[in-house]
């Protein structure tokens, strides 16, 4: 895995984070490639399969992008979401995958530039980690 | 409902590691609202299952499958056409229904994905209750609705026990103290001479003291 390029799974609430995504593009504010953003109606809609997929598909990192908390445009679907993430945290330790691979952030709508940098901060964090152990198994799997 | 929880991963890997191809099973019934066994959890644990063998350099083919009702032998036929492209089986519903895929398809190997906990019910979002271990004899109707066979720690028939205290039970201040709850609601019901009266030791025959038990209704058995 020379020139390792992790690939990063982002799920984005549409009020916050996805739109702080949009404002990080018209203030010209670069993020790394590495980061492929799914836009979700709202975190709490983020369920665990999505997650456990993501990492079996062979994403070496997983975030999930929910409003600041209290902000939720669904009340709570962002206290819900870190509860889910923190449960499949558990569920990757048992699979062993480092649960340092999956994380929940929250944003404002206007944090462009939070978004950025959270996108380059997880990028940076999993390029040091190396590729996911399942992510390492596959491309073995294809080279053999 | 009958709740159950999943098995730590570990020993579901143990069970499988020999096999190529897997039938994962669950039941969209009381395992499915306890999120234990339904058709969600029968994804996650496929996904977990596949994921931890790679790991390991190994690999293990599995086929979901969600029963409408695992304990009854109309859906397990359901199975049929995919039985013969596994090895084993495993089953993420109750005890009851891994033991009627065992009955039904006596040469493969069929393993409990879920430890099978109680029956109880819902206190709120995502916690579940012991509430009943069918007795066979229910005395809810002396005890104001509240059991003292499953929520009291000794299954006193007279209680409470010396241990009580503040509405607490002495195994921990988290476990309400069943007898509590039953003076409580007879006073609130105006029946305090039900808590007066003496009840005799139980008859456990009907609580499966007596053997396995069975239910006839002879105007529907066949
Ligand atoms: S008295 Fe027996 S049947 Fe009634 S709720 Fe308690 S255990 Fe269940
Ligand atoms: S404290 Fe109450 S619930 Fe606990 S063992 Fe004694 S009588 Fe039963």
């Amino acid at each position: 895995m020379d020139n390792f390029e992790p690939v990063i799974v982002a799920f984005c609430c549409h009020y916050c984070a996805y739109t702080a995504a949009d404002m990080a593009g018209s203030q010209r504010l670069s993020y790394p490639p590495n980061v492929k953003v799914v836009r979700v109606p709202c975190s709490g809609k983020v369920d665990a399969m999505h997650i456990v997929k993501a990492f079996e598909k062979g994403a070496d990192g997983v975030y999930v992008a929910g409003c600041l908390e209290g902000d939720c445009h669904f009340k709570n679907g962002n206290s819900k979401a870190a509860r889910m993430v923190a449960y499949v945290s558990k569920y990757m330790e048992e699979i062993g995958i480092e649960p340092e691979r999956l994380a929940m952030v929250t944003m404002s709508a206007g944090m462009g530039y939070r978004f950025a940098q959270v996108a380059t901060e997880m990028t940076e964090k999993i390029r040091r980690m190396g590729p996911s152990p399942i992510h390492a198994a596959i491309a073995t799997g294809k080279a053999a | 409902m009958i709740t159950a929880e999943r098995k730590p991963l570990e020993e579901l890997i143990d069970y499988i590691r020999p096999f190529r191809r897997l039938l994962l099973v669950g039941c969209n019934e009381c395992v499915t609202v306890c999120a234990a066994g339904g058709r969600k959890e029968v994804g996650l644990l496929a996904s977990g299952l596949q994921m931890a063998l790679l790991k390991a350099g190994a690999s293990i083919e599995v086929r979901e499958h969600t029963l409408e009702r695992q304990c009854d032998p109309e859906y397990v036929e359901e199975l049929v056409p995919m039985i013969d492209g596994v090895d084993a089986v495993m089953s993420m519903a109750c005890g009851c229904g891994v033991q009627e895929v065992a009955r039904r398809f006596k040469d493969k190997p069929v393993f409990p994905a879920l430890n099978t906990k109680f029956m109880g019910a819902s206190e709120r979002q995502g916690v579940w209750a012991e509430r009943c271990q069918g007795c066979g004899d229910c005395l809810l109707g002396k005890t104001g609705g509240i059991c003292p066979i499953a929520r009291c720690a000794k299954q006193l028939m007279n209680g409470p026990c010396g241990g009580s205290t503040g509405g607490h039970c002495e195994i921990g201040d988290d476990v309400d103290c069943a007898w509590a709850l039953i003076w409580e609601r007879l006073k609130a019901l105006g029946l305090q001479e039900n808590y007066v009266e003496i009840t005799p030791a139980k008859d456990w025959r009907s609580g499966g003291g007596g053997g396995p038990r069975k239910i006839i209704r002879e105007d529907l058995a066949e």
